[in-house]
Order: C-alpha cells, then sequence, then structure tokens
C-alpha cells in the first residue's frame, strides 16, 4: 500500500515521474557521452605520448 | 564629404539599386501580411487585434533579409580592409552601415505599414502608435542585425545562422513595439513606447561597438 | 588563478579536483533526491506537484549559473586572449542549453496540472525559452566557423552581447506577461518556500552546480587532450 501511494504521487504520477524520468535521462546521457569522449581521447593520447604525462 | 556620411550615402544607394535589398525586404513585409489572413481566416476582430504583432514580426523578418548584405560585399571585394585602415574608426564605419540599412528597410517599411495595417482592420486610433513603434524600434533592429552581420562575416552561408543569433536578441523590440499599438487599441498608457525607445537608443549606442569588434576580428588574420 | 591558464597546470590541477567533485555531486544529487522523494511532505496546495520543483528550480539556477560562467569565460578570452578561456566557454554553453531543456520540460510537466496546459507564455518559461535560443545560436556560431580563434572571439562578442541583453528581456517579458495577465490562467503566482522544501532545494542545487563543474573539467581535459593530439598527429610525430 505504501509503495502504492509512493508511485501513485497524490494522483499526479503522470507528472511527477516524467520530470524524474527525463531529468535523470537527460544528466545519465550528457555524463554517458563526455566519459566515453574523455576515455577516448585519453586513450589516443597515451598511445601517441606514452604515460610521461600523468593523464 | 566626410568619411561617415561618404559610406552612408554610398551604402544607401547601393541598397536601393536593383537587387540591393531594400525592395526585397517591401516585398517580403507585405508578402507575410499577407499570408497571415490566409492562415487565420479573414476575420476582421481578430485581424485587428493582432496587426501590430503581426506588423512587427514582418518588420523583423524583412530588415534581416537584408543583413547580409550590411558588410559582406565590401569583405569580400576588401574594401572593408582599406576602410579600416582610413580615417573613421570601424565603430563610425559600423554607425554608417546601420543608418543606411535603416533608410533601406526601417524607414520604408514604417512608411508603408498603414496600409497593411488597413487591410488588417487596426482600429483609427492605433495608427499612430504603430507608425511610431515602428519608427522608433526599426533603428533598433538594424543595430543588433550588425552584430550579427559582423559575427556571420566569415561564414559562408552566414545568412542561415544569422537570424538565430538575432531574432531572441530582438525580442524586447517586437514585445514592446507590439505592445504599444495592443495599449492604443485598449486605450491604455503602459510606457511601451518609452521603453521601446529607451531599448533602442541603447541598442544604437552600444552595436557599433560590439559590431566593429566583429567585423575586426573577421579582418584579422 | 592565474597559474592554472597554464595547461599543463590546468591538466594536473584538474586531474587531483575531479574525484573530489564527482564525490560530492554523486552525494549531493543522491541526498537531494531521497530528501525530495521520501521525506519531503506534499505542498497543502500543489499536492505531490510541488516535488517537480526538487527538479525544477536546480536545472532552472544551473542554466543562468552556466551562462554566467560563460561570460566570465569570454571576457576573459577577450582581454587575455587565452586559449583555455576559449575551449571554457565553450564547452560551458552545451551544458548550459542541456540545463534550460530540463528547466523548461520539468517547468511545463509541473504547468500542466497546475495551469491546465502544457506551455503557458509565464515569465520564466518564455525567458528560459529565449535563454535556450541563445545557447543554441552560440553553438551554432561555433560550429560554423572554421577557424578556432575567429570562432572563439566571435563567440565571446555574442556571449557578451547576450549577457547585456537578458536582463532586458527578462525584463520586457515580465512586463509582456502582465500586459496579457487577463488572457493567462495562471494564478498561483511563484510558490511560497516553507523551510522543509528549501534544504532540498539548496542541496539539489549544490548538486546540479558540482555535477556542471565536473562534467564541465572533463570536457576542457577532453578537448586539450584533443587539441594535443591534433598538433602531434600535424607534427607527424604520433604513431595513432
Amino acid at each position: 500500500m505504501a509503495m502504492a501511494d509512493f508511485w501513485g504521487m497524490g494522483g499526479y504520477a503522470a507528472y511527477v515521474w516524467p520530470a524524474y524520468g527525463l531529468t535523470l535521462a537527460g544528466l545519465v546521457a550528457a555524463v554517458l557521452v563526455i566519459l566515453v569522449r574523455y576515455e577516448r581521447a585519453k586513450l589516443r593520447l597515451k598511445r601517441m605520448v606514452g604515460d610521461e604525462e600523468g593523464l | 564629404m566626410n568619411a561617415f556620411s561618404a559610406i552612408l550615402v554610398r551604402d544607401t544607394r547601393l541598397f536601393f539599386r536593383a537587387g540591393g535589398g531594400a525592395f526585397l525586404a517591401l516585398a517580403f513585409f507585405s508578402s507575410v501580411a499577407v499570408l497571415v489572413p490566409l492562415g487565420t481566416g479573414p476575420d476582421l476582430a481578430l485581424l485587428g487585434r493582432i496587426a501590430g504583432g503581426v506588423l512587427w514580426v514582418a518588420a523583423v523578418l524583412a530588415a534581416l533579409l537584408a543583413l547580409d548584405r550590411m558588410f559582406q560585399s565590401d569583405f569580400d571585394d576588401g574594401s572593408l580592409d582599406l576602410v579600416a585602415l582610413g580615417p573613421l574608426s570601424l565603430e563610425g564605419v559600423a554607425l554608417a552601415k546601420i543608418a543606411s540599412h535603416w533608410l533601406a528597410t526601417g524607414l520604408p517599411l514604417t512608411i508603408v505599414s498603414p496600409l497593411l495595417a488597413l487591410m488588417f482592420n487596426l482600429p483609427d486610433r492605433a495608427y499612430p502608435a504603430l507608425v511610431a513603434s515602428l519608427a522608433i524600434g526599426t533603428p533598433a533592429v538594424s543595430a543588433i542585425g550588425a552584430i550579427g552581420a559582423g559575427l556571420t562575416l566569415s561564414i559562408r552561408r552566414g545568412n542561415l545562422i544569422l537570424p538565430l543569433i538575432v531574432l531572441p536578441l530582438l525580442s524586447p523590440a517586437v514585445i514592446f513595439g507590439a505592445g504599444g499599438v495592443l495599449a492604443a487599441i485598449d486605450h491604455v498608457a503602459n510606457g511601451a513606447l518609452w521603453f521601446l525607445a529607451a531599448f533602442s537608443l541603447v541598442a544604437v549606442l552600444l552595436s557599433p561597438f560590439a559590431a566593429a569588434a566583429a567585423v575586426r576580428l573577421n579582418l584579422a588574420g | 588563478m592565474l597559474e592554472l591558464a597554464n595547461p599543463k597546470r590546468f591538466m594536473e590541477f584538474s586531474y587531483d579536483v575531479l574525484p573530489w567533485v564527482a564525490i560530492g555531486a554523486a552525494v549531493a544529487l543522491c541526498l537531494g533526491l531521497y530528501l525530495a522523494l521520501f521525506v519531503v511532505p506534499p505542498d497543502y496546495q500543489q499536492g505531490d506537484t510541488v516535488r517537480i520543483m526538487f527538479v525544477h528550480v536546480p536545472a532552472a539556477w544551473a542554466a543562468m549559473m552556466v551562462y554566467a560562467a560563460m561570460v566570465v569565460a569570454s571576457v576573459i578570452s577577450l582581454i587575455h586572449r587565452h586559449p583555455l578561456a576559449d575551449v571554457a566557454a565553450r564547452t560551458a554553453a552545451p551544458l548550459g542549453a542541456l540545463f534550460t531543456a530540463l528547466a523548461l520540460i520539468t517547468g511545463s510537466l509541473w504547468g500542466k496540472p497546475m495551469w491546465g496546459t502544457y506551455w503557458v507564455w509565464d515569465a520564466r518559461l518564455t525567458s528560459f525559452f529565449i535563454l535556450l535560443l541563445l545557447y543554441l545560436a552560440y553553438i551554432a556560431l561555433w560550429n560554423a566557423i572554421e577557424d578556432e580563434t575567429r570562432a572563439a572571439r566571435a563567440c565571446a562578442i555574442l556571449a557578451i552581447v547576450g549577457a547585456v541583453n537578458l536582463p532586458i528581456v527578462e525584463f520586457s517579458v515580465d512586463w509582456w506577461n502582465t500586459l496579457h495577465q487577463g488572457e493567462s490562467i495562471f494564478r498561483a503566482g511563484g510558490p511560497l518556500i516553507a523551510p522543509v522544501f528549501l534544504w532540498p532545494l539548496a542541496i539539489m542545487s549544490v548538486g546540479y552546480t558540482l555535477l556542471f563543474v565536473t562534467l564541465w573539467l572533463l570536457r576542457i581535459r577532453t578537448e586539450i587532450m584533443q587539441r594535443r593530439i591534433r598538433t602531434l598527429t600535424l607534427s607527424g610525430d604520433g604513431h595513432g
């Protein structure tokens, strides 16, 4: 029952959950894209100059 | 004749030449104004109320059309480099070009606007406000447009990106301009035209500096 | 501050700082989410929709803060002609656009039950829409100019012009909103913030700020590394 109350959000579930869901999706997507690009650049650079630059 | 008025006269003449943009702007202004009733339906009461807003939006869009000519041709044939070395600062050059752009677009649009307003059934009492708001506000369109024209100078298809830059910056002009017309329709005094005048003044005073800085960065190197 | 302007120094400094900022962001966001979803009671007027505020307000705050950061970087870039400031301004813009878009989406999801429609030409929503357009114009201008330093300077000018214009836009939209108030359904006004709501809001805002700093640092580091890769490739030094 408590769980159903929580998901029901007092009848506003249709607005509360999309707001949180889309926010989460947007932020997670940004984090992932940025991390992937970061690691890729790091890898490429390491292959070129070796480890001496303390990346 | 000093350098400022020399540029002013020459550019204004170029704008009015065939294919120079001035007549294009007028034709565009009228076409938009014709399309709107076709889209909304010919309800005269509705048209009378939205006339100020529609004509303002159409005027801003029409003025944008000729913007890419402001610096571009002088930049392409290298005369902008010569002008930059001349006696007049680039800020002065920008101001002269803003003035000539306004003479070629803002002023004719202002003069023609009552005719189009007639077709929109604008209430009689709002005509002075419409003409005054366009006369006061269109210099801001030319001024802020000059910044966009300067920034997009080195881009091959800069005319595509120019509206994206300029339109959001112009929203206060549309708000105050169309708001002034509505205020006249509704017999209220809300100071719209004063706000518009202030916005226009600030735009005309500050834009030459930003536009000159934008042109300068494109000339260097 | 000036010492950081050296890219090598910046790489070392950001390498040390990054984990802490990232951990801070994660802790603040988790704590804020927990408070927002499980602890805060429903508002007596807005019911559970008040919970949308905890993702809306921090996004709006971040959207404006990122623009401010971009303007500061742009001013430094114009005055000192420093590449790091260029990179900082450039990498901040898409993040700002993201936060602005999130603020708009959550704002309209809050507006549907409150106003009865997803979009009301409310002063705040409208000026955030214009802010989003400014971000997009900035990004488009940067992508359109091929020469790096030219793009940096043109975008710096645009950012500063936008900063001068934004308060005027804000004022004009507020003015316009009161002018047309008779037509809008908007009544509730800005929600009065009770202390129960204040803490989660503050914690979430800190979380968003730290998240932005984390992503910003990562993007700046990525850009510096990519530039290094490019110079190495051009000089024929590397084998990658």
